[in-house]
């Protein structure tokens, strides 16, 4: 099995050790990944502000460029929500390359849960962990159960997350709000982006928890800015990274 | 058609969300109605059985909405009542007039109906010199205050007891600084008892109405309607001609969902049945009211919002919604409904409300009739966008972004750009007030090199 990574683009420029993390724990797990050359963005900035126009000839330069592969693995929730689920709006429904790529694309704690089916991780993180919901992994892939729907259902990444050991879990009041970030909504809506931010660092915090952990960077992106602006004492982290072992560069072990 | 103004729904949010207090406990308050839904959701076993059925029921119902409207006022007339149909808000509200004329009416009594809301009736028939009292107590608020409901089902929500207590010392005469709520309660009972008994007409709007049998449903917590009603001689009842559902035996299915998602209680305290008029001396009159409803049932894409029963869930779960305020959305319906009905109405002057979401998802998976709210406010953009309305800043930043992102050398070089800047220029050079990210929040902190940079180095084979 080929393995393509999609590495999201601010992924790529801003943080990445989250890309070079999802690639170690693919390759400890024996998988043949590689990173296609000429990637860049999945085109959600312009399908989510409308501007369909902008966004086809991204999607189409996506499809051709990861058709070759027999699957394609993205640490991202939205972006791989994009892929599965948005992409329909710019392809035939019987075109076979896009065919391919949507079934295809998985989020990286979904490939490990769903097609790798991974059942343990020779890896240490003693720490007080809380996780962050995405909203696009949760509502749109279906990672997980939402707090409004009565369907019991897995929580993939959690799963994942339990194979590591030493974790003590913290839990936030609202268990999957949105975190505020949503994309050109946190430069458009920016005030209640920000209260949004603010109150779900809030509940994260008096959890108890020491490190905030998503399988959505972007979301970590935004949170962490709101972190470093008022010099909040918790600490984010991407799910791979949690997953290879990397520690957090703030906070020690805590006694278990 | 007049042009309405342009809601500028992120300018209104700011003004909501400064006042800091405020906005934590308007979240909180309608946090607390979310919680108790789920926990009612939570204890019906077949509670996303029901929301297929509802969904599929109102499918069925918006496709063959002709038929069923026929077939409802056959009904409705042969048990005694007059229906009216009223094209618009303007018909509607000429209509109603029309019978407090013939009545000679000079007060009536109105319960909580959003549609006359919608059909601005209150002004109107104040102009026309009737006396208008709204009978729920939230509405009553609102009313005293000059406001406008910020909430479907909590018209005051936005209103603490503190400043109730005060726009009661001003109208009902209650003492002043009084701020319990059982004082003010009681305060509003004995004013509306009066009001009730004073009444000649009592207006209502309608929950559900059955075509099979001619007859709706009125849901409420307060008996207002009831009351409303019982007295005078002349009834008449407004509804959206959405509200129609074809069978009795549908009705249970909303009703289970309906209280539930709306205050997160198993039903409301009243859910009064109505089959023409009470007795031969009096009457009944039905409007039911278009009012861009067809237009809507015409596009596949918003078709499905025809399907709401304005329980409010989706405002009490929208994150946007709770720091925002009602108001912010200036439209009768707010929230992620609000947002995708509003601009059906007029796109130019609603067209920053479906960018008011952060496409969370939350009101679709809440949604009791399967509503898929966040997809349609999405495909609002796509419209907005193709009407030509999305702001010229926007638009190129979009067009600059996709000429970026299909050359990967160019977007190499504008990242190595972003990081040496972030990296070497001044904190205020990238941290200021133009670049609207940081006002609240850090950018990132700068990597030595991008992924793709240590990929060729680490990893080229």
């Amino acid at each position: 099995m080929s393995v393509a990574l999609f590495i999201p683009c601010y992924l790529d420029q801003f943080y990445p050790d989250v890309a070079i993390a999802s690639l170690e724990l693919l390759e400890r797990l024996g998988v043949d990944v590689v990173y296609p050359d000429g990637q860049t963005c999945c085109g959600q900035p312009m399908a989510n502000t409308g501007c369909v126009a902008d966004c086809a000839p991204v999607a189409h330069r996506f499809v051709e460029l990861f058709a070759a592969y027999d699957t394609i693995v993205c640490p991202s929730g939205s972006c791989t929500a994009m892929v599965r689920h948005h992409y329909g709006d710019y392809f035939a429904d019987d075109d076979p390359q896009f065919n391919h790529v949507k079934n295809r694309t998985f989020e990286l704690c979904e490939f490990l849960h769903d097609e790798l089916k991974i059942q343990s991780l020779d890896v240490q993180f003693p720490h007080k962990v809380s996780i962050h919901q995405s909203c696009h992994g949760l509502r749109e892939l279906r990672l997980g159960a939402s707090s409004e729907n009565m369907t019991p259902r897995e929580d993939k990444v959690r799963n994942v997350l339990n194979l590591v050991h030493g974790i003590q879990w913290c839990t936030p009041t609202r268990s999957d709000e949105c975190c505020g970030f949503g994309g050109t909504f946190a430069v458009n809506e920016a005030d209640v982006s920000a209260a949004m931010g603010r109150d779900r660092v809030a509940d994260h915090v008096s959890s108890g928890s020491e490190v905030l952990v998503s399988a959505d960077m972007s979301c970590l992106m935004h949170l962490q800015g709101i972190i470093r602006r008022e010099s909040i004492p918790i600490e984010v982290m991407h799910v791979a990274q949690v997953l290879v072992g990397r520690m957090p560069k703030r906070v020690s072990p805590s006694a278990s | 058609m007049k042009t309405l103004p342009i809601v500028d729904h992120p300018t209104k949010a700011h003004a909501f969300v400064a006042d800091n207090e405020r906005t934590h406990w308007h979240d909180q308050a309608l946090w607390f109605v979310r919680s108790k839904r789920d926990k009612q959701a939570g204890s019906v076993p077949e509670w996303e059985y029901l929301r297929s059925l509802a969904s599929q029921i109102k499918t069925e119902t918006i496709a063959k909405l002709g038929d069923y409207l026929s077939e409802f006022e056959r009904n409705a007339t042969a048990l005694g009542a007059t229906v009216h149909w009223a094209a618009d808000a303007a018909e509607h509200n000429e209509i109603v007039l029309k019978i407090l004329r013939d009545h000679e009416t000079l007060r009536i009594v109105k319960s909580k109906s959003m549609l006359t809301e919608e059909c601005g009736l209150n002004h109107f028939l104040e102009d026309n010199g009737i006396e208008v009292v709204d009978t729920d107590l939230g509405e009553r608020i609102v009313q005293l205050r000059k406001e406008t409901p910020s909430h479907i089902v909590l018209p005051a929500i936005h209103i603490r007891k503190e400043e109730v207590g005060e726009t009661f010392h001003e109208h009902l005469g209650t003492d002043e600084g009084a701020s319990d709520p059982q004082y003010l309660t009681e305060a509003a009972r004995g004013h509306l008892r009066d009001k009730f008994l004073a009444g000649e007409v009592g207006i209502t709007g309608v929950n559900f109405a059955i075509a099979e049998t001619g007859g709706f449903v009125i849901c409420t917590n307060e008996g207002n309607a009831d009351l409303g009603v019982s007295l005078p001689r002349v009834h008449i009842a407004c509804m959206g001609i959405e509200k129609i559902i074809p069978r009795f035996e549908d009705l249970a299915v909303f009703i289970r969902l309906l209280a539930r998602s709306a205050t997160g209680q198993p039903i409301t305290t009243y859910t009064s049945h109505f089959h023409g008029p009470r007795d031969p001396q009096s009457e009944l009159h039905i409007v039911l009211v278009d009012n861009g409803r067809s237009q809507l049932r015409n596009r596949s894409e918003f078709r499905d919002a025809l399907h709401c029963i304005r329980c409010g869930a989706c405002m009490n779960t929208c994150p946007v919604y709770r720091r925002s305020g009602g108001h912010s959305y200036s439209a009768t319906v707010p929230g992620p409904i609000g947002s995708v009905l509003s601009p059906t109405r007029d796109s130019s002057s609603y067209k920053s409300l479906p960018y008011a979401c952060s496409l969370c998802g939350s009101c679709t998976d809440v949604c009791p009739v399967k509503i898929p709210l966040h997809h349609q406010l999405l495909a609002w953009r796509k419209e907005l966008v193709d009407q030509n309305l999305l702001p010229y800043s926007k638009r190129i930043s979009m067009k600059g972004a996709s000429i970026l992102f299909r050359n990967p050398r160019l977007f190499t070089f504008a990242g190595w750009v972003g990081r040496k800047s972030l990296k070497w220029l001044p904190h205020g050079m990238t941290h200021n007030r133009w670049n609207t990210w940081t006002i609240a929040r850090e950018l990132p902190e700068p990597p030595r090199e991008s992924f793709r940079h240590w990929y060729a180095a680490n990893r080229k084979r």
